[in-house]
């Protein structure tokens, strides 16, 4: 869908949205990720590649410091959102989290109506002052994740009854309705057939208007077609960070190319 | 493909070799022993139920054959002539009961004549065809609707237990020899009376709603005092055991860290699940009576082992249900900057409730029908006094809960008891599955997919 990627803006951004620093992750003894610096750019898709076990699911998940849930895990380095050190002692991933949206593997929807999936966020964070406000945002969120049309007739039906695309895009719609900066998708579409896919990376598209994506993935092509800019991870490091364009035609590095050409991973 | 699998076989189409399947229509032997295997294997099971199957139903046919006679009782019809005079004089004695028999005599030898029944026995005699309850009826009665004075009163007045026995063929005639209550002269009589119409056997309530009574008179006995006593008891249980065994659960499964102490913790909680009841009996003893100094017998302690016995129940399963709730819908609400409360609160519990009160019910039902604890804190109060004069009123006066009562009435010698005792089972039994249904239904209800 964008064959040309933005490349004018891409390269014509020079503040980044998040800024990692020699970024470490431990999960106990086990160095899973070996000093990353990456920028990521504001309003714009950025993809995450790399075989299996490369550490990037790892990485996207201290962004919004999921990986404080698991207890063995330990991270060192800086990650910086608009300046601010988000393990800076004084932050509360709680606070963080609703600036940093997520979006999973497997769609999961909270097994309630598809209104009280998405009023849930707004809700917890005191984004509505009233009934009338908070179905606004309902609907704008159904809206903008493209689903409105599919289910405006049928809110107060449980979420988890909608097919697996539509699922995974209540989520996406779950996520922006507490208006976050930042999304983040660990393989939203590994779970969905290639039309529920093909919606889901047609969102992302029009997401990047307003949110600053970063988006995991397995799949190369979703990365081409969905990104503008690609890191390409493998045993813990960033091995490659640049243009998606560059990536994919013109890799600086072997591994790089050999992962994209297929000859592993 | 290669062209050597073009060729055909060369010559003579070759012969199948022995140990080779040729055809999928004939079983080979390893098939066979495999089959066979598979067929005994299904014949143990089935035989492994059936057995299961006749022993429920020889518990079930012992238990109602025993027990249903204590839900019916025999009551003889008498017309009382209620005299002020007599009432007056009464009243004045010491043993007022007594006194009240003398009335019931004279009625009753008049009732007798009245139905054409002769008989030489003695007013003594004739007395032991009723329950020693039957004056304090009469009397109660009396007492109690003073404006009923003056006229004639019909009463239905409890027999004794022998009597209500006979009727039932559980005391037969070749018993008398053993019995001194009872001769055969009475029985001969309650069987004209009974053609007469003078006795009636109907429904018990008494024995769900009464108390219990003293050993010469198992026909007045009732479980409805120590229901009470079961009752406040599992009050205490549910308000303690729920909150204290959830609130430990969600500790212990999302927020403990996982280090040696939780880990010891762990196989304490699980290995106080299989403690003996009767410790917590000596452990409740030894703390909340000689330490704590509460009262004995009261429901309150009662109810205090009976949480400590049910707490290792509510929390192992309080924490199988909330493992259950998959990890996702944790992630789902942290990811949308929900705290750790909130998305237990919130998600994880509601979608944990079912199989928590499921286990809190369980729980509950255990407890309800635990009773070698309860001898030792002495729930095993006699209480006699109809409720709610009585002292069975409230978590700290004395009383017995209804498996405690049940061993007292197996203990005592007349066979009026032993039927007290099986009927007894029946109402717990009643309870029991009445718990067991709820708990089915909760987790029908609010069982949810995800």
């Amino acid at each position: 869908m964008n064959e040309m990627p933005n490349f004018e803006q891409a390269k014509t951004m020079t503040e980044s949205k998040i800024s990692a620093n020699k970024v470490q992750v431990y999960y106990g003894d086990t160095h899973a990720i070996k000093d990353v610096d990456i920028e990521i750019q504001p309003r714009s898709v950025t993809a995450f590649i790399g075989p299996s076990g490369c550490g990037k699911s790892t990485f996207l998940r201290t962004l919004n410091r999921m990986n404080d849930t698991i207890d063995i895990c330990r991270v060192e380095g800086s990650i910086k959102i608009d300046g601010e050190n988000i393990y800076d002692p004084k932050v509360d991933p709680v606070q963080l989290r609703a600036k940093v949206g997520m979006v999973f593997q497997k769609p999961n929807p909270f097994p309630k109506s598809i209104y009280d999936n998405i009023a849930y966020g707004p809700r917890i964070h005191g984004l509505s002052r009233s009934k009338a406000e908070l179905d606004e945002i309902v609907a704008s969120s159904l809206q903008k994740a493209g689903l409105w049309e599919e289910v405006k007739n049928r809110l107060d039906e449980p979420g988890t009854g909608m097919s697996g695309g539509q699922q995974q895009r209540l989520c996406i719609a779950r996520a922006i309705a507490v208006s976050p900066e930042v999304i983040l998708m660990d393989e939203p579409c590994s779970a969905l057939d290639p039309i529920a896919t093909a919606k889901v990376e047609e969102l992302i598209d029009e997401l990047r208007e307003n949110f600053t994506i970063v988006i995991v993935t397995h799949s190369m092509q979703q990365a081409a077609r969905v990104s503008q800019r690609t890191a390409f991870f493998h045993l813990g490091v960033l091995v490659e960070e640049g243009l998606t364009e560059d990536i994919f035609t013109n890799p600086k590095d072997k591994r790089t190319q050999d992962y994209i050409t297929g000859r592993f991973g | 493909m290669t062209d050597t699998t073009l060729t055909p076989p060369s010559g003579k189409t070759s012969a199948p070799t022995p140990n080779k399947i040729t055809s999928i229509l004939e079983l080979d032997p390893l098939t066979k022993k495999r089959n066979a295997a598979e067929a005994r294997f299904k014949l143990y099971g089935i035989i492994a139920i059936g057995i299961g199957l006749f022993f429920l139903v020889a518990l079930l046919w012992a238990i109602l054959s025993n027990g249903l006679g204590a839900f019916s009782q025999t009551f003889v019809k008498v017309d009382v002539p209620l005299n002020q005079q007599q009432i007056d004089d009464a009243e004045k004695s010491v043993v007022k009961t007594s006194k009240y028999r003398a009335i019931i005599d004279d009625a009753f030898a008049k009732e007798l004549a009245g139905a054409n029944i002769t008989t030489e026995m003695s007013a003594k005699d004739l007395q032991k065809l009723f329950s020693s309850g039957a004056a304090a009826t009469v009397r109660d009665y009396a007492l109690a609707n003073p404006d009923k004075v003056g006229t004639t009163v019909t009463f239905e007045l409890i027999a004794s237990s022998r009597v209500d026995g006979y009727l039932k063929g559980r005391v037969k005639r070749e018993d008398l020899a053993e019995d001194k209550n009872l001769d055969a002269a009475h029985l001969d009589l309650v069987d004209q009376m009974k053609s007469a119409g003078l006795l009636e056997k109907r429904f018990n309530w008494s024995f769900i709603t009464g108390t219990d009574a003293s050993d010469s008179r198992p026909e007045q006995a009732g479980i409805g005092a120590s229901m009470i006593g079961s009752l406040f008891m599992m009050l205490v249980v549910l308000f303690l055991s729920l909150p204290i065994g959830v609130a430990a659960s969600i500790y212990l499964e999302e927020f403990a860290p996982q280090n040696k102490f939780t880990d010891l913790i762990e196989v304490n909680i699980s290995n106080l699940a299989a403690v003996p009841s009767i410790v917590f009996g000596i452990l409740g003893l030894a703390v909340f009576i000689q330490f704590m100094h509460l009262p004995q017998s009261a429901p309150l302690v009662g109810g205090l082992v009976l949480t400590l016995m049910t707490l290792p129940t509510i929390i192992i399963s309080t924490r199988a249900s909330l493992k259950a709730v998959p990890p996702s819908i944790r992630d789902a609400a942290l990811g949308i900057g929900a705290s750790k409360m909130q998305s237990i609160f919130h998600h994880v519990l509601p979608l944990a409730m079912p199989g928590i009160l499921t286990g809190t019910i369980i729980g509950l039902a255990q407890a309800l029908g635990e009773t070698a604890p309860l001898l030792l804190i002495g729930m095993v109060g006699f209480i006699a006094s109809n409720f709610p004069d009585g002292v069975a009123a409230g978590f700290f006066s004395p009383n017995s809960a209804m498996p405690a009562q049940i061993y007292e009435w197996a203990k005592r010698a007349d066979p009026a008891f032993y039927e007290r005792a099986w009927g007894g089972i029946i109402v717990l039994l009643v309870f029991l599955m009445t718990m067991n249904i709820i708990a089915i239904i909760l987790r029908r209800r609010f069982e949810r997919r995800w």
